[in-house]
């Protein structure tokens, strides 16, 4: 043989030794580690820090607070609002968000199908303190007037029993602006769905002699129903947490009410605490914790229940970013 | 799309008895047409009558909504007429979401443009009452908050998506933090200012307001958009590419450092950049935490700082006396973010198109 | 002898076949290659065992090819021979790998510098997207950490260019995206890609199977001129392909259905193709595999 005298021939890279190459390697993945787990230090400060800070205004005694009452007769109105107003937000817009989805999946052609999809998106990221800043201005002005109608002609059912708010900043009104918060949300995650619809599924529906409709209704919703669902949740989730449009829309005096369009609104706990923080001190400030807390809870329960759900779909890559 | 030619149809029959193939249709451009047919109507009432907008717009619409159906119905048959109900009424949703959007963007440019002036820019509120000042202390604020937010979001949504497509795999740790980065991407924001308050109260006591809370509050909310947007990024990485690298004797950290992130380069930096855009307009965790002030403030650990938000929910919540300059300033305020996040969204998007290996796999 | 052939004579099984290492000692080579002496190999994904107890001795200089029906371990084996396979999770191996006496597996045996010296050819072509073919020539050394002068990365990116036989199609174009070579010229620069390392052992994995008949046959001419360099491995499908290029064959199957792949039987090409041992092998050859 030729090779006696090398057993181990001298190569260029042979100088590094493997210790030092595996300490870098050791580096980097403890590295990246170790940002994995600072996610979780940073969730387990989330809760301990306003567990610590909250529970001193969930004690506290009526005459220590600014609300002058316990914190549960405190908090109790504000969860009802939020979830009432996110319920509202939710009902206006997922019907609207799929017939959305469907329009920009199959009823445009493609490339302008993209396109729309895309301002749709745009929308999405408008920030929402100018979404506030719409609804106050310029959406609740142009309310006024089916408010009115609405008390005159359909006064008799309780969510319209007035009297009409003179300024339009009521529930139902923060509701729409949540609404279209919540739209793009939503749509983004059933064109998703859509998408993924086996093409040949639609091609046989259609093979059939299927409409579109037809095509659509048994083929494509149910195929992406639990897609859709948990594209809802996850707005409704949205929509609890959802804070300056509420504040800034809202003329709220922290009522607990069904009626809609009346100048006496429910309040929420996003919107309560933006307005009340800065010029809370004390054991009020602590309350307002508390109360986010509480809200931290709901949307944890909302979120969890949609992920549980978007998840059964294994393929379900998730919203645009 | 492989539709093969179907067989030459069996003539066993005599060809009186085959089907016809005709049937009643409409025009095919009958939907187009009952469009022009609505428009025509609304501007008829709106503008000939003298119809208030909105119900000449409901007028112009159910005489599609009704008519078309009913004409269809007549001549093509009850399923082709509720197939082109469903039309209009998906037809009619999109148009009625498309409301609000340009309704947004015509009111804020049409409120807030008068108001860009170069003093809206280079001017503060400080000693300012009534007409004048600007923006310049609101710009600095949001840059500089935002700033230290990517600074320390960017590497830890970065690392933790490294580690969870190329470490954790199906691991226990790796499922635990994919569940908690969802968790932590539906925390409310209000939720994640008063975190940060409650955590800097510890340290500083109450009423603390800086800059740097506010990052940190905005970090909680930017962290996991990054790491999904990332993982989502770097499991798009064929692994035949880790392969050829790990069989040319390639540590495995120089193998993520020089192959797989600048391939993934492009998604990665789109991805960062929408996460900017989301945070950069949140204002409840920066009113909680930073509040707001009329003078230019650079340093992040010292007091109040102004922001873009904070200053537009301000400037409309508190305009003082006389209000019209205050919520004049509030759209020019709204106008200058808004232009922010579409300039990032298309920056992100740009850079998708234009940077993207063009490999065809 | 060098150590390994002492090894490869103690294998009862392989002590016949020291005849047809007489490629290792032939005239033309330049520089010693390695061969590789398996013994007793078993490997496992987590709880499947994926092969058991192969033993074979790979002859330096020369063409092995892996030929067997699908799933019966072929590339799962081959990628034990770098320590590939370890990049799947849960991964072990049972046995010892001696590549020139050097035991693979042994305690404190560094991956990434066995790779250096034992090369891998895939069976899609995987250039990398972001870099030029040059940079793809030069990736594996470049990566390692190692600062190429100009005129230096210029002569190690045309002789392997030159190794791989495509310098004169892409001479001209090296700053140009590897992507946009045909399917058969990304393969060569894969090969340039991997011999720029200058390893010993090249290890191919169906390289061919994703080209077409051209690209094919000049891969196989390309692999007849490199083995006067290296030792290679390689799995193919392929039948003819294996008669065509491969001076020694070993044929894997799976010992049933659900149980771990296995070498049935390996020799000289010749051997294997004209005159079989196993009687499955024979089935498999002639095509009458059930």
């Amino acid at each position: 043989m030729t090779d006696t005298s090398t057993p181990s021939p001298p190569r260029g890279a042979a100088e590094q030794g493997p210790a030092k190459r595996r300490l870098a390697d050791r580096v980097f993945l403890g590295l990246s580690k170790g940002a994995a787990l600072a996610i979780v230090a940073i969730l387990a400060g989330v809760a301990i820090f306003l567990t610590a800070e909250g529970i001193p205004g969930i004690t506290a005694s009526p005459d220590e607070v600014k609300s002058g009452e316990t914190f549960l007769a405190f908090v109790l109105p504000l969860v009802f609002g939020t979830l009432w107003s996110a319920t509202l937000a939710l009902v206006i817009a997922l019907p609207l968000a799929v017939a959305v989805a469907l329009f920009v999946t199959y009823y445009v052609p493609r490339r302008l199908g993209h396109t729309l999809g895309y301002v749709i998106d745009l929308l999405a990221a408008v920030p929402s303190v100018v979404f506030g800043l719409w609804g106050m201005r310029v959406l609740a002005g142009k309310l006024v007037g089916p408010y009115e109608w609405l008390e005159a002609h359909l006064g008799f059912l309780p969510f319209f029993a007035g009297p009409a708010s003179a300024t339009g900043r009521t529930i139902l009104t923060a509701g729409i602006v949540l609404a279209v918060m919540i739209m793009p949300i939503i749509t983004a995650i059933a064109r998703e769905v859509f998408r993924q619809t086996p093409v040949l599924l639609e091609e046989a529906a259609l093979a059939l002699g299927a409409t579109r409709w037809e095509m659509i209704r048994t083929v494509v919703l149910p195929h992406g129903r639990s897609g859709m669902i948990g594209g809802a949740m996850l707005g409704l989730g949205r929509a609890l947490g959802e804070t300056m449009a509420v504040a800034m829309v809202l003329s709220a005096s922290g009522v607990v009410t069904f009626n809609l369009i009346s100048s006496t609104n429910p309040s929420t706990i996003p919107a309560n605490i933006a307005l009340q923080f800065n010029e809370a001190s004390g054991l009020t400030v602590n309350a307002l914790i508390a109360s986010g807390l509480v809200l931290f809870v709901i949307t944890f329960a909302v979120n969890f229940a949609a992920r549980a759900i978007v998840n059964r779909r294994k393929e379900f890559s998730g919203a645009n970013a | 799309m492989s539709t093969t030619a179907p067989p030459a149809p069996k003539r066993d029959d005599a060809p009186a008895q085959l089907r016809s193939w005709h049937h009643p249709q409409l025009p095919r451009r009958s939907g187009l047409a009952a469009l022009v047919i609505a428009v025509v109507l609304t501007s008829a009432l709106h503008a000939g009558i003298g119809l208030a907008l909105v119900p000449a717009i409901l007028a112009g619409w159910a005489v599609v909504v009704i008519g078309l159906p009913v004409l269809s119905y007549a001549v093509e048959g009850r399923r082709k007429a509720f197939d082109r109900l469903i039309t209009v009424i998906v037809s009619s949703a999109f148009a009625l979401a498309m409301i609000p959007l340009v309704s947004i963007l015509w009111t804020v440019l049409k409120n807030g443009l008068p108001v860009l002036t170069p003093e809206f820019f280079s001017y503060s509120m400080r000693n300012v009452v009534g007409e004048g000042g600007g923006i310049y202390h609101a710009i600095w604020g949001t840059v500089l908050i935002t700033a230290a937010t990517a600074v320390m979001s960017v590497p830890l949504g970065l690392l933790t998506a490294i580690y969870l497509v190329e470490y954790g795999g199906d691991g226990r740790l790796a499922k635990t933090i994919r569940f908690l980065v969802d968790v932590m991407t539906g925390i409310p924001s209000i939720v994640a200012g008063l975190f940060a308050y409650a955590l800097f109260v510890v340290f500083f006591g109450p009423g603390v307001r800086m800059g740097i809370a506010g990052a940190v509050a905005l970090t909680v909310l930017m962290t996991p958009v990054v790491v999904r947007s990332s993982e989502e990024m770097l499991q798009l990485v064929p692994n035949e590419l880790r392969e050829a690298a790990y069989a040319l004797g390639v540590p495995r950290w120089r193998t993520i450092v020089k192959v797989v992130l600048p391939t993934a380069m492009a998604g990665l930096v789109t991805g960062i950049t929408l996460a900017v855009a989301r945070v950069i307009g949140e204002t409840a965790p920066l009113l909680i935490t930073v509040g707001i002030t009329d003078s230019t403030n650079f340093n992040l650990f010292d007091g109040r700082m102004a922001t873009l938000p904070v200053f537009t929910y301000s400037s409309i919540m508190s305009p003082g006396v006389p209000p019209e300059p205050s919520i004049a300033r509030a759209w020019g305020a709204a106008l200058v973010l808004m232009l922010i996040v579409m300039v990032l969204n298309l920056v992100a998007r740009l850079v998708t198109y234009f940077f993207s290996p063009k490999d065809k796999r | 002898m060098s150590m390994r052939s002492v090894l490869r004579d103690s294998v009862p099984t392989t002590a016949a076949r020291t005849t047809s290492a007489t490629a290792a000692d032939g005239p033309a080579s330049r520089r010693p290659a390695i061969g590789i002496d398996v013994e007793d190999l078993d490997i496992y994904y987590g709880d499947v065992h994926a092969v058991r107890g192969i033993t074979l001795a790979i002859q330096a200089q020369s063409v092995t090819s892996i030929i067997g029906p699908s799933g019966c371990g072929k590339s799962t084996f081959l990628r034990s021979l770098n320590r590939m396979h370890e990049v799947a999770p849960g991964a072990r191996v049972e046995g010892t790998v001696r590549v020139d006496g050097r035991d693979l597996y042994a305690p404190g045996v560094d991956p990434v510098l066995v790779r250096r010296e034992i090369g891998m050819v895939f069976q899609r072509p995987n250039p990398f997207p972001t870099m030029s073919i040059k940079d793809n020539v030069l990736a594996g050394v470049r990566l390692n950490g190692t600062r190429l002068k100009k005129d230096e990365a210029d002569t190690i990116a045309e002789r392997s260019l030159r190794g791989a036989n495509l310098w004169d199609e892409v001479k001209d174009r090296l700053n140009r995206p590897g992507a946009g070579l045909s399917g058969g010229q990304q393969q060569r620069l894969c090969i340039a890609r991997a011999i720029a390392v200058e390893p010993q052992v090249l290890l191919m994995d169906e390289p061919c199977s994703a080209l077409d008949p051209i690209s094919t046959s000049a891969i196989e001419d390309l692999i007849g001129q490199l083995k006067d360099e290296y030792t290679i491995v390689i799995v193919t499908h392929n039948m003819q392909q294996a008669a065509r290029v491969s001076d020694e064959t070993a044929f894997f199957n799976l010992a049933g259905v659900g149980e771990p792949g296995q070498l049935i039987e390996s020799g000289p090409t010749t051997k294997i193709f004209s005159n079989p041992d196993n009687p499955s092998t024979e089935a498999y050859i002639t095509g009458r595999f059930g």
